[in-house]
């Protein structure tokens, strides 16, 4: 194994791991608030994806493509929330299964509204092109997707551990019962952090949508990624995204590259061993 | 309305309306009745959209009746699973009182509905599911195929390249599933024949996002690369393939769906000069695939693809033997009989007819992908007229040999 | 932490003879029914009667013991594999099918229990998804063994030396409804033994019966064993049904679809899942025939049902006295 192939095979490791941090930061958080496994967060990111897709065609604007994604799947969140999630209050199984049926919806929404073909969102110039450092080669988008899931992680870290409101998340995520004593609005908080949550992964769709494209099926691909990370992680710790995504991506490539054979494998017989010794992840807190 | 009302009411929508089943009406002045089975939901949507699209642009053109009889469709979901094709089929088969069944996409919907369809003694067409041994090893008495052969343009592919080309050395991925194991191993078996070598064979799993871990494989002392991927792997892959460096430094050769027109229009520059091979280019200069072209996007607004050409080109195939038998499709044997006999002069991929096995003997393109006027297109460099799916070997010793697999043919320039 | 996944509040003990009875009938009905109807509606019974005794299957684990698993199609797969490998490779006959696609699914289930009993709630949830992808994957990647992608086609119906022969589709109704009967009334044994009991306290309160001085582990463990058993009898009678076994036997959304027919019949009460699977079935194969839009359909069913019926459809039906 060449100098080239470890080097080219860490920086594909990192990138797709930081992609998966965007996607499953807000999954991890979701569950940390609400103990609710949000199965249609794959769904968010696939339709994250199309909006910024639509954006971008109609607009030009890459930037707007980023907001709008994020924007509109947020508002989205909130509607599932508000209007169908708050109605089963510590129905967990319930809310899960309520879930499962906004992921089909939203799968046969999105079909209707923009067909099947598989579509790929062209990057501004100043994102494409290649950098080459030595026996490496760096494609640009992919250097971008790292900078912006560092810019998120530290945005995110920083307001959960530096702000009130951040601090009133982690209450809310500890013992929800007892923030709730101290007067801790948990509800509105739960209503944010699943806005939030929604918003994170559609910004990862539309970033995503640069690399992997948008195409049905995207969904149910790739929310056992989204499991994967959070479960290594361990749900409800940002800390926990963080590593999962990066060991997550690192995983993936290097099985697949070293051991072809197991490719199916490479992800989920760790997962299932990581579980079985540890039952709530690497750094699950609940 | 009470909850309990609610759900009563869903409970008995459910069981009602099966058991509605429509009354058939009888005697010969009746529609004929053709089945159709298409992926409408799943990954495979547009695919199905585009297939059902086809099918009903030919039908339209004729007037929607053949031989004083109308045309019906029966269009039903197979959702590209195997199970649900079967039971859509007894719906179709028990129900609808269809006279033939036709459609699929999948390799595996074509192995489930076999013995079915043989069980039955349905007349039935593929005009996409393209899997080998359908009509090879266990042909079925009862299906016609007016598609391919998943390796049938991989034989003269390779016999273009080893004629054309310098290349001799060739590492080879593709989809870990069937349809890539035939189209790499057709490809592979008459290379190697000709005295080149595949020095790899790299099978990457349907769910692959990230390509970067197998192009990292590809052998770089390697002449070129041949490979396979369909739908949004091959968006994907393409797209990746120039990020990593490779497509200045290895040409890439492949199955015609790598290229296809479903895909065609979203690649970049990343798509030209790839050269591929299929039994249809939407880019062939005949006089009937120009009218076909034109009538397609006017009613789809989308270019034709070799899906929808199927589906077009099968629905006339169809209506030909149906006025063979002058309409008197109820005599199943017969019908089956005109199917097989069905002999197109031209059609918008050129001759089409069948052999002894029921599958095409029709031209196989060599494509290249090209930007004429803006747009990309696989424009036609060279053509094989009369390919059989045995391509020049005798069939039973083709068919010792065994099918296309993993590991057949083995790999046995690979380090 | 508690084993609690809540939607599952207990149903009232004095309802259960009804409920026998409710189903009694119903298998009657038909039972009786069946000769009438044209072969299309018949062979979609049959897929209920099957699809039944799978959901049934996960009940014991969701409804009695309150584990939620996303990884059930496993054992029904692994069954199904088993039949369908036996059939076309060694002609094997009814018992060994039986037999073998069972023990397998047990094994399965014996085998992947040890992994999971450790986790519970969200954790067992995702534990099992992965559990069931490696299955998945194993049948992709196992090419020699199944066919891959391709599947495994031809398996023939089973040879009983009957005087009717079950490949034609009443026979093989009647087949699948005795097995459903069979299923039923053994999984409502269960349910209502000492064992069942004990799984209905743990799925109340596992620290409770923990300090009752009950093995939780233990009864936790044999309800897995037993329900990916009774999936697997599932498994065997789909392969026959269809003759036909592939990947999409063992994929997620056949987990999840199961689980949502437990869900959305009633979870706890046996016959709430067979009704999930007869709602399920029907709406799929009805609404498909009227509109390509049956996915968002069906989204919408389900969310209403949790909605308005949380305990599910007999859960619904038994607290409207």
């Amino acid at each position: 194994m060449t100098a080239e192939f470890w080097i080219t095979q860490s920086f594909n490791g990192l990138s797709y791991g930081a992609l998966l941090f965007l996607l499953a930061s807000g999954l991890s958080l979701i569950f940390g608030v609400m103990r609710v496994v949000n199965l249609a967060h794959g769904s968010y990111f696939m339709l994250g994806g199309y909006v910024g897709l639509s954006v971008a065609w109609r607009t030009g604007s890459y930037v707007l493509a980023l907001i709008a994604g994020a924007l509109v799947m947020a508002v989205v969140g909130i509607l599932m929330e508000r209007l169908f999630l708050r109605r089963l209050p510590g129905q967990t199984l319930g809310q899960v299964l309520m879930t499962i049926g906004f992921a089909l919806i939203f799968q046969d929404l999105a079909l209707l509204i923009w067909g099947g073909d598989p579509y790929s969102l062209r990057p501004p110039s100043a994102l494409s092109g290649v950098v080459t450092a030595g026996p490496g080669r760096f494609p640009v988008y992919r250097i971008f997707i790292v900078v912006v899931a560092v810019v998120v992680g530290a945005g995110l870290w920083l307001a959960l551990d530096r702000t009130r409101v951040g601090a009133m998340i982690r209450a809310a995520v500890d013992d929800p019962e007892m923030a709730q004593g101290v007067g801790i609005r948990v509800p509105r908080i739960s209503l944010g952090v699943f806005a939030l949550g929604a918003a994170l992964a559609a910004f990862g769709g539309v970033v995503g949508a640069g690399f992997l494209g948008v195409y049905p099926g995207l969904d149910i691909e790739i929310l056992p990624y989204a499991f994967v990370v959070v479960i290594v992680g361990g749900l409800g710790s940002l800390p926990g995204a963080m590593i999962g995504s990066l060991l997550v991506g690192l995983l993936d490539n290097f099985g697949k590259a070293l051991f072809p054979e197991l490719s199916y494998f490479t992800l989920f017989a760790p997962m299932a061993l990581i579980l079985a010794l540890k039952p709530t992840g690497l750094f699950g807190r609940v | 309305m009470t909850r309990i009302r609610i759900v009563a009411l869903i409970v008995v929508l459910a069981f009602a309306t099966p058991l509605a089943a429509p009354v058939g009406a009888p005697a010969q002045s009746a529609p004929i009745k053709i089945g159709f089975l298409a992926p409408l939901t799943g990954p495979f949507a547009q695919i199905g959209k585009d297939m059902v699209n086809g099918n009903q642009l030919y039908l339209a053109e004729i007037g929607g009746q053949v031989a004083g009889r109308k045309i019906e469709v029966v269009v039903e979901d197979d959702e590209g699973n195997p199970a649900t094709a079967l039971n859509k089929s007894r719906k179709l088969v028990d129900q609808d009182k269809i006279a033939i069944l036709t459609g699929g996409m999948l390799a595996n919907v074509g192995y489930a509905l076999q013995p079915y369809i043989d069980g039955q003694k349905i007349p039935a067409t593929f005009p996409v599911i393209a899997a080998d041994d359908l009509t090879q090893r266990k042909p079925a008495k009862w299906i016609v195929r007016t598609g391919w052969a998943t390796s049938q343009p991989m034989h003269p592919f390779a016999e273009w390249v080893l004629k054309n080309t310098k290349y001799r050395k060739i590492a080879a991925i593709g989809m870990d599933y069937a349809f890539g194991y035939e189209i790499i191993g057709g490809f592979q078996q008459v290379f190697e024949e000709g005295g080149g070598q595949i020095v790899q064979r790299i099978w990457a799993p349907l769910n692959t996002n990230d390509f970067a871990p197998f192009l990292a494989q590809l052998r770089r002392d390697a002449d070129a690369v041949v490979a396979l991927f369909t739908g949004r792997l091959a968006l994907q892959f393409l797209k990746q393939y120039e990020e990593a460096g490779l497509k200045g430094k290895l040409p890439l050769l492949g199955g015609g769906t790598i290229t296809d027109e479903t895909v065609l229009p979203q690649m970049g520059d990343e798509a030209i000069g790839v050269i591929t091979a299929l039994h249809y280019s939407q880019a062939l200069d005949n006089p009937t695939n120009a009218k076909f072209n034109k009538a397609f996007e006017a009613s789809a607004g989308k270019i034709a693809s070799y899906y929808s050409e199927a589906t077009y080109t099968n629905a006339r195939w169809i209506v030909e033997a149906i006025k063979a038998v002058n309409g008197k499709v109820e005599d199943r044997d017969a019908f089956l009989a005109a199917l097989r006999k069905v002999d197109l002069k031209e059609t918008a991929r050129g001759p089409l007819k069948v052999d002894d096995f029921g599958n095409p003997i029709q031209n196989i393109y060599i494509r290249k992908v090209e930007r004429v006027g803006g747009k990309l297109q696989n424009t036609v460099i060279a053509t094989y007229p009369s390919v059989s799916q045995f391509w020049k070997y005798k069939p039973d010793e083709y068919m010792k040999r065994p099918l296309y697999s993993r590991d057949y043919p083995p790999c046995k320039y690979c380090q | 932490m508690s084993a609690t996944l809540i939607g599952t509040r207990p149903i009232v003990e004095t309802s259960s003879r009804r409920a026998i009875v409710a189903g009694i009938v119903a298998l009657a009905a038909a039972a009786a029914v069946a000769p009438a109807l044209p072969s299309y509606p018949l062979t979609l019974l049959t897929q209920v009667a099957i699809m039944a005794v799978l959901a049934m299957s996960l009940d014991i684990l969701l409804g009695y013991t309150g584990l939620a698993s996303l990884g059930h199609a496993a054992y029904f797969g692994a069954a199904a594999y088993a039949v369908g490998i036996l059939t076309t490779e060694r002609q094997a006959g009814f018992l060994t099918c039986l037999v073998a696609g069972v023990v397998l699914a047990t094994v399965t289930a014996a085998l992947f229990g040890l992994i999971a009993i450790r986790a519970t709630g969200t954790y067992f949830l995702m534990i099992t998804l992965a559990l069931g992808m490696v299955v998945w994957g194993l049948a992709f990647r196992w090419v020699s063994l199944t066919k891959g992608d391709n599947g495994i086609a031809g398996v023939p119906r089973p040879e009983l030396g009957l005087p009717w022969s079950l490949a034609a589709p009443l026979p093989f109704f009647y087949f699948a409804l005795t097995a459903a009967a069979l299923a039923w009334a053994a999984l409502g044994i269960l349910a209502r033994s000492p064992f069942g009991l004990t799984l209905k306290g743990i799925r109340e309160s596992e620290s409770r019966m923990r300090a009752l001085g009950y093995d939780v582990w233990l009864h936790k463990y044999l309800a897995f064993v037993i329900s990916g058993g009774f999936a697997g009898f599932a498994g065997v009678l789909w392969a026959w049904y269809n003759g036909f076994v592939s990947p999409v036997d063992v994929q997620l959304v056949t987990s999840v679809e199961t689980l949502l027919m437990v869900a959305l019949g009633g979870p706890g009460t046996l016959a709430g899942p067979a009704l999930g699977a007869a709602v399920i079935v029907f709406l799929k194969n009805f609404v498909s025939v009227y509109t390509k839009r049956w996915l968002l359909i069906l989204g919408a069913v389900y969310i209403g049902v949790i909605l308005f019926a949380p305990r599910g459809v007999l859960g619904a039906l038994r607290s409207q006295r």
